[in-house]
């Protein structure tokens, strides 16, 4: 998966390694989003033919197209659906998060 | 220019793991401008959705260097950027604001304006939702007609906002600006090309993008993309440029699809009756009488 | 070393040409107008070598100040009463954020009534705005401390941005022979800027001007609280510094003038201190015991010091250009705190003064100087006294 990463995190136990200033380094997800799902986005590679619309149109980017089949990064899907809206074929379905045990 | 697309575009991420609605256009706009602009990109953001989610003390979104700025103050701090990497001689950037509705047209005009006036190296991006939406869905000088909003609710007397969108574009236009643009997220690869041609602008550009918001319009979130493009093909939003000092119109329907099945799909326009969307299809009608016989080439 | 015949808003432009700022945002406001007038030739003529940005309004001109900071570069502006209540958020955005800008301010009333004319009402609303903020006596000191601010906001333990205060009018206009120290020894004094680390830099992408949620928030005050503390020690050394480079120390956050021995203190700021001086000699070749603090830093304020030069006084009066509607003129509420967690118990009085240009005459501070003696001596005063009024009240 070529997603950027979670972060580990502690907040500074001391104030001289808070930042200076109202800062923080770029790139630092310290949190995934997997908690706001109902419903997951599971694509059928037997019907996709990565045209890689999916990956275009989802808000939170979370489509990786890097692999032979395109790969979704569920730390960080929100289930908002617009991916399976979007695909021309429907190899996309929308199901429901509590068929799911991870 | 090579044509963007979905194959061809970076499978890179610039900007990832943001806490915005499921199904936000906005952050769809910013999210493929900044895998256009890459990397070496500086980019300015207002108060508003994209800095209330992106930058939450430790969890910062952004892989590019990001500065949040005061409401009104984007294009001047923008402004300070440009001018700060140049007497430094920092080259081979570019300083990008990603403003909404409200912040550019209302709270940000005067330092957008001021910008432009100064033809600062900088691209403008007005992601417009058509209301305040960080704040909880209030009327902006972008909010357009008939469109309720939660300071301008549609009851007995009054049929939601009764003013018409603030003409932004030519506003800007006016300024005799080298680049400006109106696009939509519902026509991804057009937006793309303008993010690119705003990258290559000597001086100052803007692009005025419609992203729906599905939390203040009220619609599933799964049809954000076909609602932008809907609002396109029904008239109610166009896609036009302003370079060289001259209007062209990119897209010019010889029909439009009915106002009414866009504006019934979502909840901030319920209230509507048919003599509203008259009224709304009358300004189109308007709006599309004189863009047809000025910007066609 | 040359010497020129020029006002305040002049010297404070020369000091910002030796420093050389990289970007420079001018918005025009009187008092302040002849500074960015006199900067815009300077670059014209090539003696400044920064970009000059015209912004289209004070809000705008500490915006762009804070973008340039943002990047690691040196920003300069400058604004006055209406003008800085504009741009009032940016000031808590520049300081919270840590950056070095140096801001002059013309020290003008504040609307309604409309006033060009001096007084301190603007500066005294922006005194919880975590910039530090110095007062200036006359032309050189402003030419001077232009300079030592920059030193002084870069110093890594400090990084905060300082705000010069200059009289409207009275100093901003006023004209004397000011000494411009040689660029090539400005160099020396105040190297270029280094790239702070809270800065937007290629190799080491940030995130600036973040949110910081209740359970971080007080953790980033306390230590923007902690190295506004930490600028004291740095005040100090950098008016030593300058002083053996230059010739001309200040004194550093305060000075004194005839306190050893003093029973009745008078407490200044800006351009009054320098004709109180005068009055003071006077006053002491009568064989009365009186003193003079000038108060040069507001912010961060010189409690320790001040109460160190207090302990054997009698009384202090302060004169204050300002009234905090309500209550009592704002360096009056500050000194008062500082005695008491002194635990001095000398009496203290308030003079308002010089509100919207009205003179403060020689004959005015002998008054107060009295005032402060008969209190020392056990006459109750009236604690808040208007000065010059021209009216029965």
């Amino acid at each position: 998966m070529n997603r950027p990463k979670l972060k580990s995190w502690k907040n500074p136990d001391n104030i001289s390694d808070f930042p200076m200033g109202a800062t923080c380094k770029s790139d630092n997800l310290t949190s995934i989003n997997a908690g706001w799902r109902t419903f997951r986005p599971v694509i059928d590679h037997s019907k996709c033919i990565n045209c890689y619309r999916c990956f275009l149109v989802c808000p939170d980017g979370v489509i990786d197209k890097s692999g032979s089949q395109l790969e979704i990064d569920y730390d960080y899907c929100k289930g908002c659906g617009v991916c399976a809206n979007e695909c021309k074929l429907k190899a996309i379905t929308m199901e429901e998060e509590g068929n799911f045990n991870d | 220019m090579e044509k963007l697309n979905a194959k061809n575009l970076t499978n890179e991420e610039l900007f990832y793991g943001h806490k915005a609605c499921g199904g936000c256009g906005e952050s769809l706009a910013v999210r493929l401008a900044m895998k256009i602009l890459g990397q070496r990109t500086f980019s300015v953001h207002p108060a508003g959705c994209m800095s209330a989610v992106s930058f939450n003390y430790p969890h910062m979104c952004f892989t590019n260097n990001a500065i949040v700025t005061p409401f009104a103050a984007s294009a001047a701090v923008a402004s300070g950027v440009v001018e700060g990497l140049k007497a430094l001689g920092i080259e081979n950037t570019q300083t990008v604001v990603f403003a909404g509705d409200g912040g550019t047209a209302d709270i940000g005009l005067q330092a957008l304006s001021g910008a432009i006036d100064r033809n600062e190296q900088l691209i403008y991006f007005c992601t417009d939702n058509e209301a305040y939406m960080n704040t909880g869905i209030q009327k902006s000088g972008l909010t357009p007609y008939g469109s309720k909003t939660t300071t301008s609710p549609a009851g007995k007397n009054l049929p939601g906002a009764i003013t018409k969108k603030k003409n932004m574009f030519e506003i800007v236009a006016a300024h005799g600006i080298p680049y400006a643009a109106t696009a939509s997220i519902g026509y991804l690869e057009d937006f793309m090309i303008k993010v690119q041609k705003a990258k290559e602008t000597k001086g100052t550009s803007f692009i005025h993008v419609m992203v729906p918001c599905p939390t203040g319009w009220g619609y599933p979130s799964e049809i954000t993309v076909s609602l932008a493009k809907e609002a396109v093909d029904s008239g109610l939003w166009y896609l036009a440029e302003y370079e060289n000092g001259e209007f062209n119109l990119n897209r010019n329907p010889k029909e439009f699809t009915p106002a009414k099945d866009y504006l019934k799909k979502q909840s901030r326009f319920k209230h509507l009756t048919d003599d509203d969307i008259k009224i709304i299809e009358q300004y189109r009608d308007e709006t599309w009488r004189r863009i047809r016989k000025n910007w066609i080439r | 070393m040359t010497k020129k015949f020029i006002c305040g808003d002049d010297a404070v432009a020369e000091g910002v040409r030796l420093a050389r700022p990289h970007v420079i945002s001018a918005y025009p406001i009187t008092p302040q107008t002849v500074t960015v007038e006199r900067l815009s030739e300077f670059v014209e003529d090539g003696s400044l070598k920064a970009q000059y940005v015209h912004v289209e309004s004070e809000h705008s001109a500490l915006a762009c100040a804070i973008g340039v900071s943002s990047v690691g570069a040196r920003a300069f502006t400058a604004t006055s009463s209406q003008g800085l209540l504009y741009m009032a958020e940016n000031l808590p955005y520049a300081s919270g954020a840590r950056m070095p800008i140096v801001m002059m301010n013309a020290n003008r009333s504040l609307a309604t009534p409309w006033s060009i004319l001096g007084d301190q009402m603007d500066s005294m609303f922006l005194i919880n705005s975590g910039w530090i903020q110095l007062y200036v006596e006359d032309a050189q000191e402003a030419l001077d401390m232009i300079i030592q601010a920059y030193k002084i906001a870069e110093t890594k333990e400090v990084m905060l941005p300082v705000m010069v205060n200059l009289d409207g009018f009275v100093l901003t206009h006023t004209y004397e022979v000011v000494e411009i120290p040689d660029q090539n020894m400005v160099d020396k004094f105040l190297p270029p800027i280094r790239m702070p680390e809270n800065s937007m830099n290629l190799d080491d992408p940030k995130c600036l001007c973040i949110s910081a949620g209740s359970d971080t928030n007080l953790e980033f005050r306390i230590k923007q609280e902690m190295d506004m503390e930490n600028s004291v020690p740095v005040i100090e050394r950098t008016d030593k510094e300058f002083g053996d480079m230059f010739g001309r120390y200040y004194g550093g956050m305060i000075d004194t003038y005839q306190c050893e021995d003093a029973d009745a203190v008078l407490i200044t700021t800006g351009s009054v201190t320098g004709t109180a001086r005068i009055v003071v000699d006077q006053m002491r070749g009568e064989g009365k015991k009186v003193g003079l603090l000038k108060l040069r830093y507001l912010r961060p304020f010189p409690a320790d010091k001040m109460a160190e030069v207090l302990k054997n006084a009698k009384s202090a009066g302060v004169i204050d250009k300002n009234i905090s509607f309500g209550f009592e003129g704002t360096i009056f509420t500050n000194v008062n705190s500082a005695v008491k967690q002194a635990g001095l118990t000398l009496d203290t009085l308030n003079f308002i003064a010089g509100i919207a240009g009205r003179d403060i005459t020689k004959k005015n501070i002998r008054e107060m100087l009295d005032s402060l003696l008969a209190s020392a001596m056990g006459e109750k005063q009236e604690s808040i006294q208007y000065v010059n009024v021209r009216c029965k009240l």
